[in-house]
């Protein structure tokens, strides 16, 4: 098919060639075309196939708002190929039909038609017998419906979110819009304009000479300041003025102070019989056709029109050659039957009261909607417009504006689009659906009266178009059927998004972030299995036997990389006072140079978090949290003294310090080799706190033993983590030093009977239940979580937290059920083999009456029962002789 | 939900680089009957209109008031609690005025 001969403002690049292959075959296009327009110029036609009854659809607005130019592209379905631009080598396939487009075996539903196909057709029909609806079902998917999603298929490119914010929003970017936008610029306002199409402009630039003025209405914009966009569609606009971009493969989310919506109209298509056939299309897609890339759109055409621009496009028609067979101007006479017949869906001919035009082209305009979709979605009232026929915006809400055609100013005189026909034939009202004025009414009779519950039913706009081109007709055939105007019938809810958004646009870029210890790359090294622990990467291990790498702590000497603890520094005259309000137990107190475990509660007796806390001198404390509740205790403890307003700093320390756990028999000696200050028991017992240093660098040790053994927790500057890591396991090497993981630290706490905080304890463990009563210290005059723990010993313990053995070394699973008496009564926390001392050991929450040594209870396991033996204390070194070694 | 909350010290942000810690609640004075220790930690007045509630600006991490309608999430002002008193004369834990759920 041949082009019509150059004109100047056209869109394509004729010196150059680009390829693509549709249905295999190889098509031809230059740059500035898009599929559509270049298949439509090697002569294709038939571009879909519809929804329901698989009837033949081509080209109708080319603006990109129908679903009859829908194909996959690139493995990609649903794409709008009469807006999409060519690429060379891309692989365009049609969707929805059974054999090819041009003949689809699947239309015979639309022959059969009848009692077949009304709204919910396939519900009435197949519902008997009930059991073969799957298999209906399976069957019915495959006949109706767009595209197919490729299921193994991965996103390919990585989409970016953008935060943005500006003073202004332009949303569309025609005439009024651009105006607007330079106008906002030039009073010094930052501006964004956004264009769901391909280049700013709107409907100028399918006008003859239009494109020119866009272009200088673009560069007048982009001189004020004006930031363009497109194609960038905007999504909706949510509160405070969030206008979500989908732009390729970035999501805008631009907060402005006002937007500006300059979204203009959309055409609407006229309801008569064969409305759907292919020929049949809005004067905005004739235009197209013929101004942006020189193509006829026919040879003989036929004008319906409520409005001016039909009769635009009748000019352009003509201009381009086309003979005008018939021009219809709805606003002088409108003829009780029109009708279009053609053979195998390609409109042939029309008929007028009777009088039959030959023709291959009808262009048909009612009035136009303003596109006021984003005006309600913000909160505007919708009101019905009777002299036009149209839907008009009211009431914006504060700082959201409207200009130009949307805002109901379509400038040009209109009539209500009258409804030709009625011959009981497919006029179609929603071309995405497939629904026409007798499934309407149809559904009018089954009592579907309200628009909304229309809309559900026959799913008139919730089609691909989303309304655009089937919520006015929909609502006129609405009024006519029950006898009463447009603005009784009203509009359905607007909704976003305004226009359908690939999935991965809104999933925006795939974040997993993760933190890792200034140790990271030194467990890499040493063969750590790194895992993960909230948001941390942590050693699991460093070889397959954790329970030998547990072991060996016992026998010699274990390092372990503990920087994920929280570490805040709590300092100023109240300090002592504050942390006494925040902890069951007392602090103010304690020592300098001394530590004391803290656990901190909700006011309703909770456990939050745990952790040390060292006294420092008078007025400083080091307090250390668990690995995930860092920020949580910061944030807590922050906002009480918000409250209180006591004389005190909290300074979160966490990511300056490294802090690498000692521990095991060996582990003064290996402190001595690497640190001149002096580790002697009496010198440095157990729970004191002292600056050292530690191969030169300035640290903080903490003598504790979460493990068991005598240790000695070293906090020191994140920088020289690698450093004083790297000279402890060199100096130490013949004491044995060795790092161990989490996992043997896991083994190695539990033989000592300790908890850990969110694995033994949940949101509902109190201090009295997680058998911790010696922290409560009542005579305390308040702290947070006082009143809560009372509470609890008033009302008596029902559960306690216990250590248990597996007399028979079956090994239940963590969260496995406790059972007695062959009822549901606890589970077990925490579980573990212990190489040490040979035996299956662990926690459980069992009943309060259970909690004695040697208490006997079961817990479910692969549906057995086993039997576990109560063990109260710790399992390992009861008297913590080697921690104060 | 999608709004700018002001920072008193970082102006106008995100409301994702905030945290809303619920309203402000007050914290029963000493020795409370079971009933308002229940009320003060289980129940919120859940105003459908102007409530005073508690944020955490992740930014700068300051807590500071609010004043906000639930119903149109409007914020009527910020502002930063007041700053601390001189050592030892604090009001008690339970003579705070103002406590919420933080």
């Amino acid at each position: 098919m041949s082009r019509l001969p150059p004109h100047p403002h056209e869109r394509i690049d004729r010196t150059r060639e680009l390829a693509f292959t549709f249905e295999g075959r190889r098509v031809s296009a230059f740059p500035g075309d898009t599929f559509g327009s270049a298949l439509y110029a090697a002569g294709q036609r038939v571009f879909s196939r519809s929804f329901k009854y698989h009837r033949p659809r081509g080209l109708q607005c080319c603006s990109g708002h129908c679903a009859n130019c829908q194909m996959t592209v690139d493995g990609v379905p649903n794409v709008r190929v009469c807006v999409e631009p060519v690429r060379e080598g891309a692989v365009v396939q049609g969707q929805n039909y059974l054999g090819s487009l041009e003949r689809d075996l699947l239309q015979v539903t639309d022959k059969l038609g009848g009692p077949f196909t009304p709204p919910g057709f396939y519900y009435k029909t197949f519902i008997r017998p009930r059991r073969l609806w799957p298999l209906y079902e399976k069957l019915l998917r495959h006949a109706a419906g767009l595209g197919r999603l490729d299921e193994h298929g991965a996103r390919g490119e990585r989409v970016e979110v953008e935060h943005r914010h500006v003073d202004t929003i332009v949303i569309g970017g025609g005439e009024a819009g651009l105006e607007a936008a330079a106008e906002a610029a030039q009073r010094g306002e930052s501006v964004l304009l956004v264009d769901e199409g391909p280049e700013v402009g709107g409907s100028l630039l399918s006008r003859r000479g239009g494109a020119a003025t866009a272009r200088e209405l673009a560069a007048q914009a982009a001189a004020a300041g004006v930031e363009l966009l497109a194609p960038a569609t905007a999504i909706g606009i949510f509160e405070y003025n969030l206008v979500p971009v989908a732009t390729a493969n970035l999501l805008l989310k631009v907060r402005a102070r006002r937007v500006v919506v300059a979204s203009g109209v959309t055409e609407q298509p006229l309801v008569f019989p064969g409305n759907d056939l292919v020929g049949v299309m809005l004067p905005e897609g004739v235009r197209r056709l013929v101004n942006y890339w020189s193509l006829k759109p026919g040879e003989r055409a036929v004008v319906l029109t409520a409005d001016e621009r039909g009769l635009d496009a009748a000019a352009e028609l003509e201009a381009a050659g086309v003979e005008l067979a018939h021009v219809v101007d709805l606003r002088t006479q409108q003829p009780p039957n029109i009708e279009a017949a053609g053979r195998r869906g390609r409109v042939q001919q029309v008929g007028i009261n009777g009088r039959w035009i030959a023709c291959d082209l009808v262009v048909m305009s009612g009035s136009p909607q303003p596109s006021y979709k984003l005006l309600a979605q913000a909160g505007a009232r919708v009101a019905y417009d009777a002299g036009r026929g149209v839907f008009v915006p009211r009431d914006l809400p504060p700082r959201v504006e409207a200009v130009g055609a949307c805002a109901g100013d379509v400038g040009e005189p209109a009539v209500p689009a009258p409804q030709l026909g009625y011959r009981g034939d497919k006029c179609f009202v929603c071309f995405c659906e497939d629904q026409t004025t007798k499934d309407l009414k149809h559904a009018i009779a089954e009592g579907f009266d309200s628009i909304e519950l229309s809309k559900r039913y026959t799913t008139v706009t919730m089609g691909p178009c989303q309304g655009r081109l089937c919520q006015l007709g929909s609502i006129r055939v609405y009024a006519k059927a029950n006898g009463v105007d447009e603005a009784t019938i009203g509009t359905t809810t607007a909704r976003p998004p305004y226009a359908p958004v690939p999935l991965g646009v809104l999933a925006g870029r795939p974040q997993e972030p993760v933190k890792r210890t200034s140790l990271h790359h030194r467990h890499e090294d040493l063969g750590g299995k790194m895992m993960w622990t909230g948001a941390w990467k942590r050693p699991h291990s460093y070889s397959d036997d954790p329970g030998e790498e547990a072991q060996h702590v016992h026998r010699a000497l274990g390092l372990i990389d503990v920087s994920t603890l929280g570490k805040l520094l709590v300092e100023g005259p109240d300090a002592g006072a504050f942390l006494d309000r925040l902890y069951p137990n007392r602090f103010s107190d304690l020592k300098p140079g001394r530590i004391r475990y803290g656990v901190l509660t909700t006011d309703a007796g909770r456990i939050m978090d745990d952790g040390t806390v060292a006294r420092l001198d008078e007025q400083t404390y080091y307090v250390t949290t668990t690995s995930t509740g860092a920020d949580g205790v910061y944030q807590w403890f922050t906002w009480w003294n918000a409250v209180w307003r006591l004389d005190v700093e909290v300074a979160n320390v966490t990511g300056a310090l490294a802090a690498v756990n000692v521990a095991g028999p060996n582990a003064r000696e290996a402190m001595q080799r690497v640190s001149p200050d002096d580790y002697a028991n009496d010198a440095f017992a157990y729970l004191d706190a002292k600056h050292v240093r530690v191969a030169g660098v300035p640290t903080l040790a903490l003598r504790i033993g979460f493990v068991g053994e005598l240790g000695y927790e070293l906090h020191f500057p994140s920088a020289y983590g690698e450093h004083v890591w790297d000279a402890l396991l060199e100096r130490a090497a013949d004491l044995g030093a060795r790092p161990f993981g989490l996992e043997p630290q896991r083994i190695l706490r539990l033989e000592k009977g300790h908890v850990i905080v969110s694995q033994d304890t949940d949101s509902e463990s109190n201090l009295l239940e997680a058998a911790m009563p010696w922290i409560f210290k009542q005579e305390k005059e308040d702290f947070v979580g006082k009143w809560g723990t009372q509470q609890v010993a008033e009302r008596g313990l029902r559960w306690l937290l216990v250590g248990f053995e597996s007399p028979t070394g079956v090994m239940p699973l963590e969260g496995g059920q406790v059972v007695v008496d062959g009822r549901s009564a606890g589970r077990v926390t925490s579980v573990r083999r212990s190489a040490e001392l040979g035996k299956v050991i662990g926690l459980a929450v069992v009943p309060h009456e259970l909690a004695v040594d040697g208490g006997r209870f079961d817990v479910r396991v692969d549906g057995r029962l086993v039997p576990m033996t109560v063990h109260l204390g710790p399992f390992f070194d009861p008297e913590g002789a080697r921690l104060k070694a | 939900m999608s709004l700018l909350v002001t920072c008193p010290s970082c102006g106008p942000r995100e409301v994702s680089e905030l945290r809303c810690a619920g309203e402000v609640t007050r914290r029963p004075t000493s020795a409370p009957s079971a009933r308002e220790l229940n009320e003060y930690i289980y129940f919120r007045d859940n105003e459908a209109g102007v409530q005073r509630e508690w944020w955490f600006c992740r930014v700068c991490e300051d807590w500071f008031l609010a004043e906000r309608n639930t119903v149109t999430n409007e914020v009527l002002r910020t502002w930063l609690p007041e700053p601390p008193v001189a050592a030892g004369a604090a009001a008690s834990p339970a003579d705070a005025d103002e406590a919420g759920s933080a």
